[in-house]
């Protein structure tokens, strides 16, 4: 037997772990020839657009001027969105009253922050929203504490689309989730309906419904009796999100294992109990993505109602840009809005993923 | 065998228990109520509906189909006039709404895949640049979209007189936009069936090398002689014709363009805002589905010695897109319904022209129910073809 040999140290250098610029760009940009041909193609492409695009938006632009001024420049005319901005957000919600909505919308977003955090779900919050709601709704509405009545018909702007799809989405969402509970029930008449209803949706666009509010609806009351515009077209909408919901909790539903129904029946609970103790809290939880992409096209879905003449807040600019002082800039106009509904929607989207993370209880 | 029961057997028999408590017996209750709803809810309406249709002496059922349509429609793939039927505007907005929605899910399914693949690049540029695309398209309302790319044809493209010429022969204006057209010429029919010849041949031959492929393992460029086809057969044809060369460039006369194939700004920003809107979901849907195949085979399919190209073809793609194709589904079936938005920037779809028939004939029940139906055979049907092709790609699994 023979002593194993003494292993030869070999001295390596420690390994990288900052890189300098160089070979970050290396890495990441020319790291073969094809990508090296991409980035060049990619820059140049980039170097036609976004230099003129940031001229025209920052250089040659004008924030605040009058009309008149616009008309002499090459760049973009922002005035359009401060000049106008008090219509845009408010719509025709009568003049000396714009505390009122500005208000309203204050107290639910101070309501949707507060309910971000998890710890805070619980009792008192579903209090806090139940007050918040009443009083957002005399604020809109008026007729207590001297305020006058505003109809809904003047509720236009900003404060119409937040109530339209937060409405849309709250009332939708319970409704959905019995839905989906009706889809999967062994009665076979429940079911059909169920079925039924959410293909039916699901095989329409929202416009036909929207237009069925609005066009269709009148005609199936009995003379005399009429409901409220605003109220049919937010029906359409929870309608229609309500059958996106339910096949959307459907699938959680069908994720769900057959053991957890087993154990829940051999602890003796009967169906609502499993249901509202052992499955929907799991289900729902697992849908939570898909769900919340849902909600965020029901909030996109709202603009539609522009067809059939509500005066949201993409109406509004529209009637902006009708005015002959302002037509012409609606490039600018839009991109305001886009702005507006990205900031929103982005804020959803990251919430959800956040809140994901939060839930994310498995292995 | 069988124990011999003892004589009395009521005692061991579970006791019934009374109706509201059996189960089964408060599930048929429970339907027959809801059920019952259902009917009274509806007799209400359809009571209410008739009592009021009288009341507003409206007319009833789809006699005015056949009615003059007396109104004109901007753009048409068929032929029509005012003087045309209903029916016949019916079937033009129809078309429309198929022309955009086919050429829109084409455009779609293009750009999404090359969004979805950039996004996850290695190069650091494009994936930034792809994932922006995605996060803000997402985030704006489709109906913003249209809007905004109507604005931009409308509003910042020059009048005819000052159309903007960036190639010869192509013109942009606040019209749309004016190609110049080869003029017809009899070889142009020919070298269409001469494609469709090529398809129908080149679908056959890929079949048999696949079959051939698998019986003796000796692989046939199939693929790679049909392209070739596709593109050299149809240019044999043209030459045999003469290789006719002249074309129908469009000409200012008066205030607009004559001659030449117009695509109006309608048509243009609804396929740009719905082709952009929904490509961006179309490219996280590719992404999630190139994810979703696991890296182990990949690695294995390297192993066994397929180039790139193969490992893409014969193993990532076939997994790929069995997870992609059903949310592809429903996204295309979001970009046709979708396009019912045209009716706010006046292109002429089914729900523009049957918005407008409401509006001449009062028949609002009837049109509803049009554009009610009609969506959901559109629905239908791209879903069951959709289903027959998920069950195609299911069963390559074993």
């Amino acid at each position: 037997m023979s002593t194993p040999k003494q292993a030869t140290r070999e001295y390596r250098a420690a390994p990288i772990l900052k890189i300098g610029v160089l070979t970050w760009l290396k890495d990441n940009l020319f790291n073969s020839w094809y990508n090296s041909l991409l980035t060049v193609i990619t820059l140049a492409g980039l170097w036609y657009i976004v230099p003129p695009f940031f001229k025209w938006a920052f250089i040659d632009s004008l924030w605040y001027s009058p009309a008149e001024a616009c008309r002499d420049i090459e760049g973009a005319c922002w005035s359009i969105v401060p000049n106008n901005i008090k219509f845009i957000i408010l719509g025709f919600f009568p003049s000396g009253q714009e505390w009122r909505p500005i208000l309203a919308m204050i107290l639910l977003l101070t309501l949707v922050i507060y309910s971000k955090e998890r710890t805070r779900w619980n009792k008192r919050l579903g209090w806090y929203w139940a007050i918040g709601l009443i009083i957002m709704g005399t604020l809109m509405y008026g007729g207590l504490f001297g305020m006058p009545v505003v109809e809904t018909a003047q509720w236009s702007g900003l404060p119409l689309t937040m109530m339209l799809s937060f409405f849309g989405m709250v009332v939708a969402y319970p409704l959905g989730v019995l839905l989906a509970l009706g889809r999967r029930s062994k009665m076979p008449a429940i079911k059909t309906l169920c079925v039924v209803y959410i293909e039916m949706i699901r095989g329409v666009p929202l416009i036909s419904l929207l237009f069925m509010s609005s066009i269709l609806f009148p005609l199936f009351l009995p003379d005399g009796m009429t409901i409220d515009k605003v109220l049919r077209a937010q029906v359409a909408i929870i309608l229609f999100t309500a059958a996106y919901i339910a096949e959307v909790v459907r699938g959680g539903l069908q994720a769900m294992a057959r053991g957890q129904y087993e154990a829940a029946d051999s602890l003796g609970l009967n169906y609502r109990q499993t249901m509202r103790l052992i499955i929907l809290p799991q289900a729902l939880k697992i849908v939570i993505p898909p769900t919340v992409g849902i909600l965020l096209s029901a909030f996109k879905d709202t603009s539609l109602v522009v067809i059939i003449a509500l005066y949201d807040v993409l109406k509004t600019t529209k009637v902006t840009l009708s005015n002959p002082k302002w037509t012409g800039y609606s490039t600018e106009a839009y991109i305001f809005l886009a702005v507006l509904y990205f900031i929103c929607c982005y804020a959803m989207s990251s919430y959800s993923r956040r809140l994901e993370k939060e839930l994310h209880t498995g292995h | 065998m069988h124990a011999k029961l003892p004589p009395n057997t009521d005692i061991l028999r579970p006791s019934t228990p009374p109706f509201w408590r059996d189960e089964a017996k408060r599930a048929i209750v429970f339907q027959l109520f809801a059920l019952l709803v259902v009917a009274l809810v509806s007799y209400y309406l359809y009571s209410n509906t008739q009592a009021n249709l009288e009341r507003q002496s409206i007319a009833t059922g789809f006699g005015f189909l056949d009615k003059e349509a007396s109104f004109e429609i901007g753009e048409s793939v068929i032929k029509y006039s005012a003087a045309d039927t209903y029916t016949r505007a019916l079937l033009v907005g129809a078309l429309n709404t198929i022309k955009v929605s086919f050429i829109g899910i084409v455009l779609t399914i293009i750009i999404g895949t090359v969004v979805g693949i950039a996004r996850l690049s290695s190069n650091w540029l494009i994936t930034k640049l792809a994932a922006a695309y995605i996060e803000v398209m997402q985030n704006i309302p489709v109906l913003l979209q249209l809007f905004f790319w109507y604005a931009i044809f409308y509003e910042a493209f020059p009048s005819p007189r000052q159309a903007l010429n960036p190639f010869s022969g192509i013109f942009l204006c606040n019209r749309g936009m004016i190609f110049a057209i080869p003029e017809a010429h009899p070889a142009h029919a020919a070298m269409g069936w001469t494609l469709v010849l090529v398809l129908i041949g080149g679908w056959f031959l890929n079949r048999w090398g696949h079959r051939r492929l698998e019986a003796t393992g000796i692989p046939f460029p199939a693929l790679r002689i049909t392209i070739a086809a596709i593109f050299l057969l149809p240019l044999l044809v043209w030459f045999i014709y003469g290789a006719p060369t002249a074309m129908d460039i469009p000409e200012l006369r008066g205030f607009n363009f004559q001659g030449g194939i117009t695509i109006s700004p309608e048509f243009s920003a609804l396929l740009f805002g719905l082709v952009i809107y929904t490509s961006a979901f179309v490219a996280e849907i590719v992404r999630a589905g190139i994810q979703s195949v696991g890296r182990g085979q990949i690695e294995a399919a390297m192993a066994i010695g397929l180039r790139p190209g193969r490992v893409l073809q014969l193993v990532v793609l076939p997994q790929a897109l069995r997870v992609i194709i059903p949310p592809l589904t429903s996204q295309m079936l979001n970009l046709t319904k979708n396009s019912s938005l045209a009716i706010a920037i006046g292109y002429a779809d089914f729900v523009a022209i049957t918005n407008t028939m409401i509006n001449q004939t009062g028949q609002a029940i009837e049109g509803v129910a049009l554009i009610m139906l009609v969506f959901l055979f559109f629905s239908l049907s791209t879903s069951l073809f959709m289903n027959w092709y998920n069950k195609k790609m299911a069963l390559v699994e074993r």
